[in-house]
């Protein structure tokens, strides 16, 4: 999500599902969507019957590589070549869409002398932190302020000229030689996706974690999201980057901030040297001098104020700041994932809590994260099922008499058993009503929540203890009936006036709802839990439990459907819509209008920004309104780079002398497989269509268990043979951290890649299994990755490491 | 024309039932749709959405009112994303929900022990709630080794969940920060 946001203002999925139907060229590409996303494959078979071709590219040959027109496999952690190959392809072919490229991105603008790229690094890198400073990357600008630009894109400091001189070396044959994919197809793919690059073309690229999960992940999705402004792809029907999420409310719990680098709506999470709330507004909101650019984010204030207000509604904003949580300045990762395995390994944790989750077979290096629990002293899991981390104090190898730890486990109640909204990977928030009731003794995590924090909270009345202002003052008035009343929390999460306010020629009263975030204060007037969702529950209703099919024929044309749920933000179903007009408001595809300007007003979807055409820039939440095929933001380089993965049976690579992400997160006590002998073979992880996850949930489901009953490792017939090893067969993985007994199939569906001249195998095995309650009948696949991840996220590299592979 | 959903459903299976025992020689098509109306005639209909990928297929839930109990999930026909398909994952929610190994009562594992045993929540949760004290307690940090204001706790982690809805993860991120927690963590980033 680093790099949609980096590229285009927002971290979310830019079009929905309805709307695949709409592509003429469907590339999906890390990802398996008919198997993982199986309701998908609908829209995009749909688009098929329209006549659009499907291309698959990745490691494997799956269900989607089945209804594909072009399936190629690729060698796993290739991407950036292959993207960059592509961009190589559109620019020297001139296949860009070049009045969209001029008006809607960053192609003219100047950059900064400072900014420069030799042998794998760019500017400003200090080899011993392993950082760059990314101010080096700046663009040039005027006197007042204004960014330096060259609309005829010939400059040669031009963003446009620095990216074709980038990835000159991106040429054919090399890529070739890295991915694994033959030239020629190499030629038929690029040229397919390329002729989208046309006013009347559409073209989507669907990805999941197969781009994610790699220590250049963020930057994979940097360039697939570059070639999609170069092509105009997005912010019209049919187009965008859709990132598929996984979890049904991964995007949810993303926009209200279970994760260290954010809080709620995309607020930076305030770090120590932005010691008042007027320090973090200041260091957090970007200015920006061109009367054309909405530079959205300027509001900040008002959404920190809101949250603050809602969280602590008894202390002013102000107040509700400085008790917040900060973190240390530095990198945000320290906080991450793969750092708290690391930390609590060495004894850094007291307490755990574990949600819902299962980090002892989900989680990469899992064997690690089974070791670090047992330093805790105690952990509370929360969840419907056992699984291998709530069992952690008797998994294999482990005495139960040595682990010190107290585990508490607390029965969540099953999704349909309760109420409140999702929000799905297109970001409709849709509602549950409560179904039958929690069975047994089991609660709703919002049940759980309340009554643990009654009694944390009657013991810091009775007792007092460290800093316990904001432990007492936080709003918990949310139950009806001593129970959790989901309608309580969604109407904070929309938010409400606190005192009278008067906006324009209206007033809205104390205790009203606000009815969008543009009427958002920053003086503590007004609360709301989540800025992007306000509107989502108004006066008028709860806009989530809607079910309208009804749609204005404009509307009906695309698949809209907007008056069913309610999508954040403001309910745009396509993200960017303002870059599928030119300035005068026109549709560059008439056909596949997503809004049109009638001569008074907007019709079709709500506009991304109400401003008349040619008001203001497309992209409002970048500072500078225009999308970034520059962007200077990452921590990791302004254009993606081709790196080897962590593991590899390289050492080197032809595309500079650095090897590995300089940046990525590693631990250096921890070795790494580089073409090393022990382990020559390349390994991706995967999932099945019957089991999800880690399997907690449907591993305890029958039906599903009897389909898919136990891990197993697709190996080529190339490589079975020379292995010996024919299809059942018990086989052993094992890499540096661990091994895993499963089944071999031996299928076509893998293939030798010929990689620098060399022959290469890489074998996958899914993810989704573990010893569950039966120690000895095989285990996680995770046991084999690595602790390693992207710089930007701390999203670890489980899509490709080294391996042995032997018959049991 | 678009029919109300439920005359749909009734149609439509009381025509394919007929087309489909045609060869029996009696039309079972009354019987056929007495059972479609069964289905739903003493149950409460709740919409819901799969809780497995993002895709967000809408549900039906039939829930048996005098158990309490749900007795059939489907896909909602008319949800325009998956229009009453379903994945196998999500056609076997009901069973995930009723017939499935789930966890329903409140275990606790004391340290070193071999075994879980089955406690009530007015057991567990003050118990919980003393452990989270006192590790605040002795590990809160007003300031960091710069001098400054941090109010924070390094000594509890939380990780989870992307499984959870929209409030309820919203309230739980709100304790965890009103407790001082930076260490906040989930599945977006695994």
């Amino acid at each position: 999500m680093g790099a949609l946001a980096e590229s285009y203002g927002r971290g979310a999925m830019t079009n929905h599902w309805i709307d695949l139907k709409n592509s003429d060229v469907i590339l999906i590409m890390g990802s398996n969507a008919a198997e993982n996303h199986p309701i998908s494959f609908k829209w995009v078979t749909r688009a098929q019957e329209r006549g659009a071709t499907l291309i698959h590219v990745d490691p494997r040959f799956t269900r989607t590589s089945a209804k594909a027109d072009i399936h190629a496999h690729i060698r796993s952690g290739t991407d950036i070549a292959f993207f960059g190959g592509l961009i190589r392809y559109i620019m020297e072919n001139d296949l860009f869409f070049r009045q969209y490229v001029v008006d809607y991105t960053n192609a003219s603008y100047i950059v900064g002398a400072d900014y420069g790229f030799a042998d794998g690094l760019f500017t400003g890198f200090d080899a011993e932190k392993g950082t760059y400073n990314t101010k080096k990357w700046a663009f040039a600008a005027d006197e007042n302020g204004m960014t330096l630009k060259d609309p005829t894109l010939n400059d040669p400091r031009c963003v446009f000229q620095l990216m074709k001189a980038h990835y000159a070396r991106y040429d054919r044959k090399t890529v070739s030689d890295v991915t694994g994919i033959s030239e020629e197809q190499l030629s038929t793919l690029w040229s397919a996706f390329a002729s989208t690059g046309k006013p009347d073309r559409a073209g989507t690229i669907l990805y999941a974690m197969g781009q994610c999960q790699h220590t250049v992940g963020v930057q994979n999705i940097r360039a697939l999201s570059m070639i999609q402004l170069l092509l105009g792809n997005i912010g019209i029907a049919g187009g965008g980057v859709n990132a598929l999420r996984g979890e049904s409310n991964v995007q949810g719990t993303t926009d209200i901030s279970l994760l260290c680098d954010n809080l709620s709506g995309y607020l930076p999470t305030p770090k120590a040297s932005w010691a008042t709330f007027d320090d973090y507004v200041k260091g957090t909101t970007p200015v920006d001098k061109d009367p054309k650019s909405a530079n959205w984010w300027s509001n900040r204030g008002k959404y920190l104020a809101s949250y603050m207000k809602s969280v602590y509604p008894t202390a002013s904003h102000q107040d509700g700041y400085l008790w917040h949580p900060k973190v240390d300045d530095g990198k945000i990762t320290d906080y991450s994932w793969l750092q708290i395995f690391e930390r609590m390994s060495k004894g850094g944790f007291k307490g755990a809590f574990v949600w819902g989750q299962n980090p002892c077979a989900g989680g990469a290096n899992a064997g690690k994260n089974r070791k670090a629990m047992e330093t805790l002293d105690w952990m509370v899991v929360v969840n419907l099922f056992e699984n291998e981390s709530s069992l952690f104090w008797k998994g294999p190898g482990v005495d139960p008499a040595k682990v010190k730890t107290e585990v508490f486990f607390l029965p969540a109640c099953m999704s349909v058993e309760k109420g409140g909204s999702i929000a799905n990977s297109g970001r409709w928030l849709q509602w549950r009503e409560p179904g039958p009731k929690p069975m047994g003794d089991s609660r709703s995590d919002g049940d759980i929540v309340l009554d643990l924090y009654d009694e944390i909270r009657k013991l810091y009345r009775e007792e007092k203890g460290a800093f316990p202002e904001p432990v007492l003052a936080l709003d918990t008035d949310y139950r009806t009936d001593g129970k959790y009343d989901h309608h309580k929390v969604a109407k904070t999460l929309n938010g409400k006036f606190l005192t009278d306010v008067t906006i324009g020629d209206k007033t809205y009263k104390a205790g009203q709802q606000v009815p969008g975030f543009a009427m958002l204060q920053a003086d503590g007037s007004t609360t709301s839990g989540c800025w992007i969702f306000t509107g989502c529950y108004t006066d008028a209703g709860n806009m989530m439990a809607r079910r309208d099919r009804t749609q204005t024929p404009e509307q009906a044309a695309i698949g809209l459907f907007p008056n069913w749920s309610y999508a954040w933000p403001a309910n745009r179903r396509i993200l960017y819509n303002r870059a599928a007009v030119d300035m005068t408001g026109k549709p560059f595809d008439p056909k596949r209008a997503v809004i049109a300007w009638n001569g008074e007003k907007w019709v079709g979807d709500v506009p991304d920004g109400g401003w008349k055409p040619g008001e203001k820039l497309p992209f409002i939440m970048i500072r500078e309104g225009r999308g970034q095929l520059f962007g200077p933001g990452r921590v990791d380089g302004p254009f993606p780079e081709h790196y080897e993965p962590f593991e590899s049976p390289l050492e080197s690579h032809p595309f500079s002398k650095q090897r590995v992400n300089p940046t990525a997160l590693a631990f250096s006590h921890e070795p790494k497989a580089v073409r090393d002998k022990r382990y020559p073979f390349i390994c991706t992880t995967y999932r099945v269509t019957e089991q999800w996850q880690s399997g907690t949930m449907t591993r305890n489901t029958g039906w599903l268990k009897e389909m898919q009953p136990e891990g197993f490792c697709e190996i080529s017939r190339e490589l079975a043979k020379e292995l010996g090893i024919a299809n059942g067969d018990a086989v052993v993985l094992e890499s540096l951290r661990g091994k895993v007994q499963v089944v071999a199939i031996v299928t076509p569906r893998l293939k030798p890649f010929k990689v620098m001249g060399e022959v290469m195998h890489e074998v996958g095995i899914p993810w989704q299994f573990g010893w569950g309650q039966h120690v000895g009948k095989g285990d996680s696949a995770n046991l084999l990755s690595p602790s390693v991840g992207d710089p930007n996220t701390g999203i670890p590299e489980t899509k490709v490491f080294m391996v042995n592979l032997r018959k049991a | 024309m678009r029919m109300p959903r439920r005359t749909f459903i009734k149609l439509a299976s009381a025509s394919a039932g007929a087309l489909a025992f045609a060869g029996l020689g009696q039309s079972l098509a009354p019987t056929v749709a007495r059972a479609a109306e069964l289905k739903i005639a003493k149950a409460k209909v709740t919409p819901s959405v799969c809780c497995f990928c993002a895709v967000g297929c809408g549900l039906l839930v039939y829930t048996d009112t005098q158990t309490g109990r749900s007795i059939n999930i489907e896909g909602d026909p008319d949800h325009p994303t998956n229009e009453g398909t379903l994945c196998p994952k999500g056609a076997s929610i009901w069973q995930t929900t009723e017939r499935s190994k789930r966890v329903t009562k409140v275990l606790y594992r004391a340290p070193g022990a071999a075994a879980w045993e089955e406690k009530s929540w007015d057991w567990a949760l003050p118990r919980i709630a003393r452990k989270i004290k006192e590790t605040r307690d002795a590990t809160f940090e007003l300031t960091n080794d710069k001098g400054q204001t941090v109010n924070r706790t390094r000594g509890i982690a939380s990780v989870g969940s992307a499984a959870v809805d929209n409030e309820e993860g919203w309230l739980m991120q709100a304790m965890m920060r009103a407790l001082g927690l930076v260490y906040i963590e989930s599945h977006a980033r695994i």
